[in-house]
């Protein structure tokens, strides 16, 4: 049985949706939920959300003037904290992206975020549920699901070699979906608006902070 | 593969959830919240909420609205009404709106787009649209001075694009709650304009309705606000009956199977010999 007990942090850098994926763990009955940048918060917690909604120029500027890289690199890569990036969070998990220009990432994951470029039958932004499809196995998507759709809502993708592609989607090419790196997870769609899914997700994700 | 989507869109006036007819008249239906949480549980795929009093009386969106409307809302819920600065679309955002919707702002304050793109990325905006069918000709409808503007509802999606809109949310004033289905050829032209997800409204009457946009034009999702409040399973119905033309996102167990559907779409009563036969099958409610 998971623990509803351990502390989790979402961390508030500006522009993210941070009620809505409050909303999402708050609904699994987790009882410490905190959306903060501050540092303490950072360091006492057991696992962090990096949110998204946002430009990845935005993103990470605000991540930087709230002085939040240093802090999030040692508890994330020294400290192996378990931290799950939301969409843009994801994005910024990587070496970086050339949304409104070239802007550096956390570097975590290595790989790149470029716009997504399709024939016109396809629009961009790719909005909507798509269904995933899982290359590794990962106690991420371990709960068993019949159906595996998500929402997704993004116009820049990680495009990078496979080896830290954890799934994909299939939108005329293969649009990365979730990416990992040991302690460290990225999705591009949204668990938090996925219903289901999206919660069960949310479930696994904290299950390997309790293991 | 990327699912077409079922969206419901309500229209709030001075915080009650209202049934809209061609922009004209406003019959009371209900808390949004009590909406919210009903569309929600019944599987639709995104909801988008208008606030068509807000910009009217110089208010800012309400936020306390948005943020109990949010909790009740596991789907993307954009919100839109009295959004004129960026610091409205950052409240937004920390109530738990996911996408914001813009339509008088991208008429008036064009800039509002650009600069919210940039903070937000463009994925985040959606522009409304209201187009009114006169004359032979599609003009964009202003709904607080009651008007149409000399400009064409097509070139104005694409200069929203160009501006920095994700999606277009496309309403016919001229159909709205008159259960007419949608306006297919403007829908198409706006379609044929633009790159980003468009979003039918206007219209829709029943599953019917929706099939028909779904699989005669390009848009990316349908959008219904009436119907969805007045028939019995409206969203679980509609859904099933459309998945048979044109996949989508289903994710419940009910599936209607052997269930009447009369010509309207709506469920029929089982006769009171199969009522009699009935078999329950319980099911174990998932534990996540």
């Amino acid at each position: 049985m998971t623990s509803t007990k351990q502390k989790i942090v979402i961390v508030d850098y500006g522009v993210g949706n941070v009620y809505s994926v409050y909303n999402a763990i708050a609904f699994l009955g987790y009882k410490k939920i905190k959306i903060s940048a501050l540092e303490n918060d950072m360091r006492e917690a057991d696992s962090i959300i990096l949110p998204g909604v946002g430009a990845f120029e935005e993103a990470i500027k605000n991540l930087e003037s709230k002085n939040l890289i240093p802090i999030l690199n040692e508890e994330v890569l020294i400290r192996k904290k378990p931290i799950l990036g939301i969409c843009v969070g994801m994005q910024m998990l990587t070496e970086g992206s050339y949304e409104n220009g070239w802007h550096n990432g956390l570097g975590w994951i290595h790989g790149k975020i470029s716009k997504i470029t399709l024939p016109p039958e396809y629009s961009v932004p790719h909005v909507g549920w798509n269904d995933i499809i899982i290359n590794y196995d990962s106690p991420l998507f371990r709960t068993d699901q019949h159906n595996r759709h998500f929402y997704f809502d993004h116009s820049y993708h990680f495009d990078a070699d496979e080896k830290n592609i954890l799934a994909t989607c299939d939108y005329g090419i293969n649009i990365t979906a979730a990416i990992y790196s040991n302690n460290i997870f990225g999705v591009q769609f949204h668990p938090e608006k996925s219903q289901i899914n999206g919660l069960k997700l949310f479930r696994n994700f904290f299950n390997i902070t309790s293991c | 593969m990327l699912k077409k989507r079922i969206v419901a869109a309500l229209v709030v006036r001075e915080g009650i959830v209202v049934q809209s007819k061609e922009f004209k008249s406003y019959l009371p239906i209900g808390k949004p919240e009590i909406a919210v949480d009903f569309l929600n549980q019944w599987g639709i795929d995104e909801i988008i909420i208008t606030d068509v009093s807000a910009t009217k009386y110089n208010k800012e969106p309400n936020y306390d609205l948005v943020k109990k409307i949010a909790s009740k809302c596991q789907v993307p819920l954009t919100v839109g009404g009295g959004i004129s600065e960026l610091s409205h679309i950052k409240k937004l955002m920390n109530s738990g709106a996911d996408k914001i919707a813009l339509n008088q702002s991208a008429i008036y304050n064009e800039d509002l787009n650009t600069k919210a793109a940039k903070i937000f990325g463009d994925q985040s905006i959606v522009v409304s649209i209201d187009s009114l069918y006169k004359s032979g000709d599609y003009k964009l409808y202003d709904y607080l001075q009651k008007k149409t503007l000399d400009i064409s509802p097509i070139e104005f999606a694409k200069k929203m694009e160009q501006s920095g809109a994700g999606e277009i949310l496309i309403n016919s004033v001229e159909r709205d709650g008159t259960y007419s289905g949608y306006d297919k050829k403007l829908i198409e032209l706006i379609c044929n304009a633009v790159s980003i997800p468009v979003i039918a409204l206007g219209g829709a009457k029943n599953a019917n309705s929706m099939i028909d946009v779904l699989l005669n034009t390009n848009v990316s999702a349908a959008a219904a606000a009436n119907f969805f409040h007045f028939t019995e399973h409206a969203v679980n119905i509609s859904k099933s009956i459309i998945n048979k033309h044109i996949p989508l996102r289903i994710d419940n167990m009910a599936n209607y199977q052997g269930h009447v559907v009369n010509e309207d779409c709506r469920l029929s009563k089982k006769d009171d010999t199969a009522l009699e036969k009935m078999l329950y099958v319980k099911i174990e409610k998932e534990i996540i």
